[in-house]
């Protein structure tokens, strides 16, 4: 039978729809124009495959990618054109490969012919995004379409995920091919999932079974791994109080009887003084980063470490582990169980109590419940957290708004926060929420912003205008860069070197774009404003005059010990 | 500087393009430089193999070697000391004919140095030396000693283990057999 030749951009189509890719998040260009005139069919009529999202700059495309692969677990799409449209999109695929977030970015790229003679939009994009990238290739002709497309989405997903980039040149968007289907699910170079190892299984089984004081640092890869019921088993049987990592927050609901908090340098103050304090500490998907551990040089140094990561070069990157258990958590968590003792660590864990009680009582309560004065951004998290549907997904922008929210918000189902953690993308909130409404439909999306961040994708409001994706959009507006000014405040002698910020009318903004807006000032009115705005299909702008100058606490400095945590500023001058 | 020692990474990578630039990235970004650098076909079809010399301490080369493997297409990377390998470097020396036949002490020392005379002209005359590095610049101060040398250059290191087999070649063979069953 003699076979149909269709172009390299029907083979995009083709392949991308057979990866169960649905949702395309993109903007179109000159070197991409084959690939959008053949997604023209494939959005509409018959052919139907995807929804494509037009978003209004190309990171918005990228973060939206993330917010969508963060809800769903599956590969998140964006589509852009060659030269500034794939500049665009580094940002977001950096912030990926920090934060292990399986996307991939398809940009165009001038024809093979025009490869390094400076044409128009030429960029050497698999150049650039090679060191914070995952992979990155370029597809020279159709006939590599299948195969790349296929490998693309293998390695965005498997193993510890993260983006891959695919630079398209115009010719081969144009030619023709005689399409054959590929599935790659191995690549001989890349080993995805290392094979567990019992003996370090045994090792870790005797340390955690004779450990008094275990402790548990839980991560995003069991997120990633999907492990959030094996995670229970593990910790149930050994009784061991887990503390969890800013993108692993929900992997472990907040109200589980062993989730002693965040970690981290604005996390809960018990797991970090008893980081100091544990005898065997667990680490589960987790990379030991310096927002984690403070001081390497004293950081849990009486404990015996054992590391479970499925990638290998994170063991003894940070933190020396004396027991690796290298392999998918999913896979490592349930071998350990299955042999260690039940646990009975009753009085090891009362004793995070009293800790965690002095910081409700100095920290948490003044925040969600203060009785005067303008509004905190703890009370606003607060009040959007105990009304928000259990299945609730936490998006946030970065600064004091993400730690605030991240602190605040409650966790009950796995899969639900969306915040940009290693590279503390502003920016990232607004879009990345967009993607979440895309990839949890049925979900509540509440995303929180800072004055600073949310302007820095606003364009993005047009795609939710366009899309009538139902972002309820909480903006935190204390008129500075909060999480800089705390800083300059703290470390740089009360010099606000430019972190004072002129603020638009966001009322008058949200009108442009026909999103409703409510603006919240007094505390009396919060709690029915948030109401309102879960109420309302569709987005939605509730903006809250926040003090100016709060702080966001307990906090540890940069580069100190995490038991020198501080509860309140004035612990810094001890 | 104190634990620093010279490492020699083998890696071996598919035959794709811009692999050469991911590896060196790692050392970059770690800022450890590169003293040498050999790339050839290896003696499996299809692998490149990349044998790179750098100055550090083992922490710093385990971190690096493993951020290297982690490159999807790469194969293996391993790092090594020089107990554990056969190794060997190539120098050309590039002498003033003239001097050469002046002073029959050069002709000695290339002798006493195992290098061969490879070509002479009347204005100049090209010596070769294999071994390791330290022969190789112990013959050129030696010949420097005598004001003839034109030009000098060392290749990069090669290097075979001293273990029994190509350990990537038995890797590749598992992975391949993990694809069929
Ligand atoms: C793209 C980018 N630029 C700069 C920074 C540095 N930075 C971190 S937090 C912050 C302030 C954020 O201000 P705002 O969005 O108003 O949030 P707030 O801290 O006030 O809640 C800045 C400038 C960053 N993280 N990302
Ligand atoms: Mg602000």
């Amino acid at each position: 039978m003699k076979q149909k030749q269709i172009t390299g951009s029907e083979a995009l189509m083709l392949a991308l729809q057979a990866e169960g890719v649905r949702t395309i998040f993109g903007y179109p260009g000159g070197s991409i124009m084959p690939v959008y005139d053949a997604l023209y069919d494939y959005t509409r009529g018959e052919k139907k495959a995807f929804d494509h999202i037009l978003v209004r700059h190309e990171q918005g495309a990228t973060h939206a990618a993330e917010g969508y692969a963060r809800v769903t677990g599956r590969v998140g799409v964006a589509l852009v054109t060659s030269g500034p449209g794939a500049t665009n999109t580094l940002t977001g695929v950096a912030d990926a490969m920090l934060d292990s977030t399986p996307i991939v970015v398809i940009a165009g790229q001038v024809p093979i012919g025009a490869l390094g003679t400076d044409a128009f939009q030429e960029v050497d994009l698999v150049g650039v995004a090679q060191p914070i990238s995952k992979w990155s290739y370029q597809i020279r002709h159709a006939e590599d379409v299948a195969w790349a497309v296929s490998r693309a989405f293998y390695i965005a997903r498997s193993g510890r995920p993260g983006p891959v980039v695919l630079d398209f040149p115009k010719n081969a968007q144009t030619e023709k091919v005689n399409y054959e289907p590929k599935h790659v699910d191995f690549v001989r170079s890349y080993v995805a999932y290392p094979t567990l190892d019992p003996n370090a299984v045994a090792q870790a089984v005797a340390l955690i079974n004779h450990s008094q004081r275990p402790l548990a640092l839980v991560g995003q890869g069991v997120e990633l791994g999907n492990a959030q019921q094996e995670l229970k088993d593990f910790l149930e049987k050994a009784d061991i109080p887990a503390g969890r990592t800013m993108l692993g927050l929900s992997a472990l609901p907040s109200n589980h009887p062993l989730n002693v908090g965040m970690l981290g340098m604005h996390g809960n103050y018990a797991p970090n003084l008893k980081e100091q304090e544990c005898d065997v500490l667990i680490a589960i998907g987790m990379r030991f980063s310096d927002r984690v551990t403070g001081n390497l040089k004293t950081y849990a140094k009486q404990a015996k470490v054992i590391h479970l990561d499925i990638d290998r070069s994170e063991i003894d990157k940070n933190v020396k582990a004396d027991v690796a258990v290298v392999a998918d958590c999913k896979e490592s968590l349930p071998a350990i169980t299955a042999l260690i003792d039940k646990g009975h660590h009753k009085a090891w864990r009362d004793s995070f109590l009293p800790l965690a009680e002095k910081e409700r009582q100095k920290v948490i309560e003044p925040a969600i419940h203060p009785k005067e004065g303008p509004l905190l951004m703890g009370e606003v998290v607060n009040a959007v957290a105990e009304a928000a549907p259990d299945n609730a997904i936490l998006v946030t922008d970065v600064g004091q708004n993400q730690l605030f929210a991240t602190r605040y918000f409650k966790y009950h189902h796995q899969r639900s926060i969306c915040t940009s953690g290693g590279l503390g993308t502003m920016g990232y909130g607004m879009p990345a929420a967009i993607g979440a409404t895309f990839g949890a439909p049925s979900r509540t999306v509440c995303c929180f912003m800072g004055d600073g961040g949310f302007q820095m994708c606003i364009e993005e409001l047009g795609t939710i205008m366009e899309q009538q994706a139902p972002v309820k959009m909480i903006l935190m507006n204390n008129h500075y860069l909060g999480n800089v000014r705390q800083w300059q405040d703290m470390f740089w002698n009360r010099r606000k070197s430019f972190t004072r910020m002129m603020n638009p009318s966001y009322a008058l903004i949200a009108q442009g774009y026909g999103i409703p807006y409510e603006a919240v000032t007094e505390r009396e009115g919060l709690a029915d404003a948030v109401a309102r705005m879960l109420a309302t299909d569709g987005p939605y702008i509730m903006e809250c005059a926040i003090l100016e100058d709060d702080d966001v606490l307990p906090m540890t400095p940069p580069g100190m010990n995490v038991n020198d945590m501080m509860l309140s500023i004035e612990d810094k001058k001890k | 500087m104190e634990n620093k020692k010279l490492y020699t990474l083998l890696v071996y990578s598919e035959n794709i393009a811009g692999i050469l630039n991911q590896i060196t990235a790692v050392f970059t970004r770690r800022q450890v430089n590169i003293e040498s650098l050999n790339v050839s076909a290896s003696s499996i079809p299809g692998v490149h193999k990349y044998t790179i010399t750098a100055w550090s301490d083992e922490d710093q080369i385990v971190k690096i070697t493993r951020q290297i493997e982690k490159k999807i297409d790469v194969v293996k990377a391993n790092y090594f000391t020089d107990d554990q390998l056969f190794i060997r470097e190539s120098g050309l020396y590039k002498l003033s004919t003239p001097i050469v036949l002046e002073n029959p002490e050069v002709s000695r020392t290339i002798r006493r140095h195992d290098a061969s005379i490879i070509e002479v002209n009347p204005t100049y005359s090209i010596v070769m030396k294999y071994g390791v590095t330290d022969d190789i610049i112990s013959l050129y101060h030696a010949l420097d000693e005598f004001g003839c040398v034109l030009q000098y250059t060392r290749s990069g290191r090669i290097a075979v283990t001293r273990g029994m087999q190509e350990e990537v070649s038995k890797f590749l063979e598992q992975r391949e057999k993990r694809l069929t069953d």
